[in-house]
């Protein structure tokens, strides 16, 4: 089960790729660039998210070696994401990005989350938890930060914001399932 | 009458063969050209350009004009879908005949009129560029009439002061229209001296073809100078009123959507900059030009108004 992560994180990828080689991609293929990325990035975090309180609810131990795998899916997709934004989109330049960062909170907000699943991202290997001991779990709570600001993010950019109001629905849940006086045991 | 399944709509390099054949002729009779539509297809097999090629049709700043696969396929039209590329599907055969649109208010000669009696209206190509707030734009070539040809046959009493629309509100053909999150019908105004300014068209064709549905047929706003969302679809009702209408947009936010919503690099949207654009069919991102590129015509409309203000 635990190994189904992998190809069942790529399906989004896949699909990407094979329509865009296809030419099934709309008339704006960078904005689906962006979106698709950027969608499959915050869905992936929320996955990460929900493993700790669905292996309390099921007391299925394999849910918590998922964390890492998904977590850093959500970053290869978030990557992508940056880069359709950056390189593709705005073709690196400079004035136009800073122009956009400092206009638009949405973007402020993204890059903001960005920053901080970076680390978590650079320090995944066991090797690194080893090195940072005691500091490597406080170090990846920076996750729940990082996925406020995604929803956000999500929030400020759409133009109806059902969507992301979901989405901000079920991280508040998955968050408060971490409270103390909520937990099951 | 205009009930025209695109698969009937001649592609454009076979309508750009035609145009050459008509001698580039600025206004065309829309009843010669839609009876030319759907019945036979002339010269068409004589044509090498391939599929998508715009051959020699552009704007007045050189730039090509977007094909018909592209102009049909990307659409917001949100009484269908919020799915760009969805729209195309769902407004296949959306019933467009018969159709009427009421003209009145403060006009001294209301009427009703059948869409028929608007192709007997003198009809011309204008080739403009549509900029949708998202930042993204096309270059389209529309067939249409100045919408002040239209409200001159009405007769607008003093006192109107501004022009409101209305799309059509038909929620068992239109799907979206049953989202409730939205204030239905589609709403949108001008005021009346931009409603009179020759630039402001009603179009009833692209590419000297009927309208699609999902391009707002049978017919629709065009304001090149303001932003897609403007150029209301679908219109069955127009009056002239002495308040300034209140759109759809501006009803559901009104801290984002403001009455004028003129093409401006420097007014930022809160949530897209407004400063570059993505021109559908292109890669690199363009600066965004003032009134879309339509200053020289439009700003006088604008003189002493502080357009952050009135945005
Ligand atoms: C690295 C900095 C980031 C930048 C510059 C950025 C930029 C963007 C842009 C430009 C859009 C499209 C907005 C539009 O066209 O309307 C977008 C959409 C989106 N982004 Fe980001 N983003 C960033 C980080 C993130 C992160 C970290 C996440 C989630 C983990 C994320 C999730 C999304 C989602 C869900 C959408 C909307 C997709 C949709 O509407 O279907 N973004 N982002």
């Amino acid at each position: 089960m635990p190994s189904a992560v992998h190809p069942l994180s790529l399906i989004p990828l896949g699909l990407l790729l094979g329509e865009a080689a296809l030419g099934l991609l709309s008339v704006n293929p960078i904005q689906d660039l962006i979106l698709r990325t950027g969608k499959a990035g915050l869905v992936l975090l929320l996955l990460t998210l929900a493993c700790t309180p669905l292996k309390r609810l099921t007391g299925w131990k394999w849910l918590l070696a998922l964390r890492k795998p998904l977590g850093l899916y959500s970053f290869l997709y978030v990557s992508l994401h940056l880069v359709a934004f950056a390189v593709i989109d705005f073709g690196l330049d400079l004035a136009l990005i800073s122009q956009a960062i400092a206009e638009k909170r949405y973007v402020l907000a993204g890059m903001a989350s960005f920053s901080l699943l970076l680390p978590l991202a650079l320090t995944s290997t066991k090797a690194a938890q080893r090195r940072l001991g005691r500091w490597w779990r406080p170090l990846h709570r920076l996750i729940y930060p990082a996925a406020l600001l995604a929803a956000l993010h999500y929030l400020w950019l759409a133009k109806v914001p059902r969507e992301p109001l979901i989405f901000l629905a079920i991280l508040g849940g998955l968050l408060a399932l971490r409270l103390p006086w909520w937990r099951i045991r | 009458m205009v009930k025209i399944p695109s698969s009937e709509l001649t592609p454009e390099p076979v309508y750009l063969s035609r145009r050459a054949f008509l001698g580039g002729a600025g206004a065309l009779s829309a009843a010669a050209l839609l009876a030319a539509c759907g019945t036979e297809r002339f010269v068409s097999g004589t044509t090498t350009a391939g599929p998508g090629a715009t051959a020699g049709l552009t704007d007045e700043l050189g730039d090509p004009a977007n094909s018909l696969d592209q102009i049909t396929n990307y659409n917001n039209y949100y009484e269908f879908t919020t799915d760009k590329e969805g729209v195309a599907r769902l407004a296949k055969g959306f019933t467009t005949s018969p159709w009427e649109v009421s003209v009145g208010g403060l006009v001294a000669q209301p009427r009703t009129f059948g869409f028929e009696d608007l192709l007997a209206l003198e009809q011309e190509e204008r080739i403009y560029r549509l900029r949708c707030v998202e930042a993204w734009s096309m270059v389209i070539p529309w067939l249409g009439f100045p919408l002040s040809r239209l409200l001159a046959l009405v007769e607008p009493r003093p006192e109107a002061k501004f022009v409101r629309f209305e799309t059509v509100y038909r929620p068992e053909e239109m799907p979206g229209q049953r989202d409730r999150h939205y204030p239905w019908p589609y709403v949108e105004g001008l005021r009346l001296d931009e409603a009179m300014h020759d630039l402001a068209i009603v179009a009833t064709g692209i590419y000297g073809h009927a309208l699609t549905p999902q391009n707002g047929a049978p017919l629709r706003l065009v304001v090149p100078w303001k932003y897609g969302f403007k150029s209301i679809k679908a219109i069955v009702k127009i009056d002239l009123v002495e308040t300034m209408p209140v759109s759809l947009w501006m009803a559901l936010a009104p801290m984002e959507y403001g009455f004028y919503a003129n093409v401006n690099p420097d007014v930022t949207h809160p949530r897209w900059s407004q400063a570059s654009e993505r021109r559908i069919g292109t890669r690199a991102r363009r600066p965004t030009l003032p009134f879309n590129g339509y200053a020289e015509q439009v700003a006088p409309l604008y003189a002493g108004m502080d357009l952050r203000q009135h945005y």
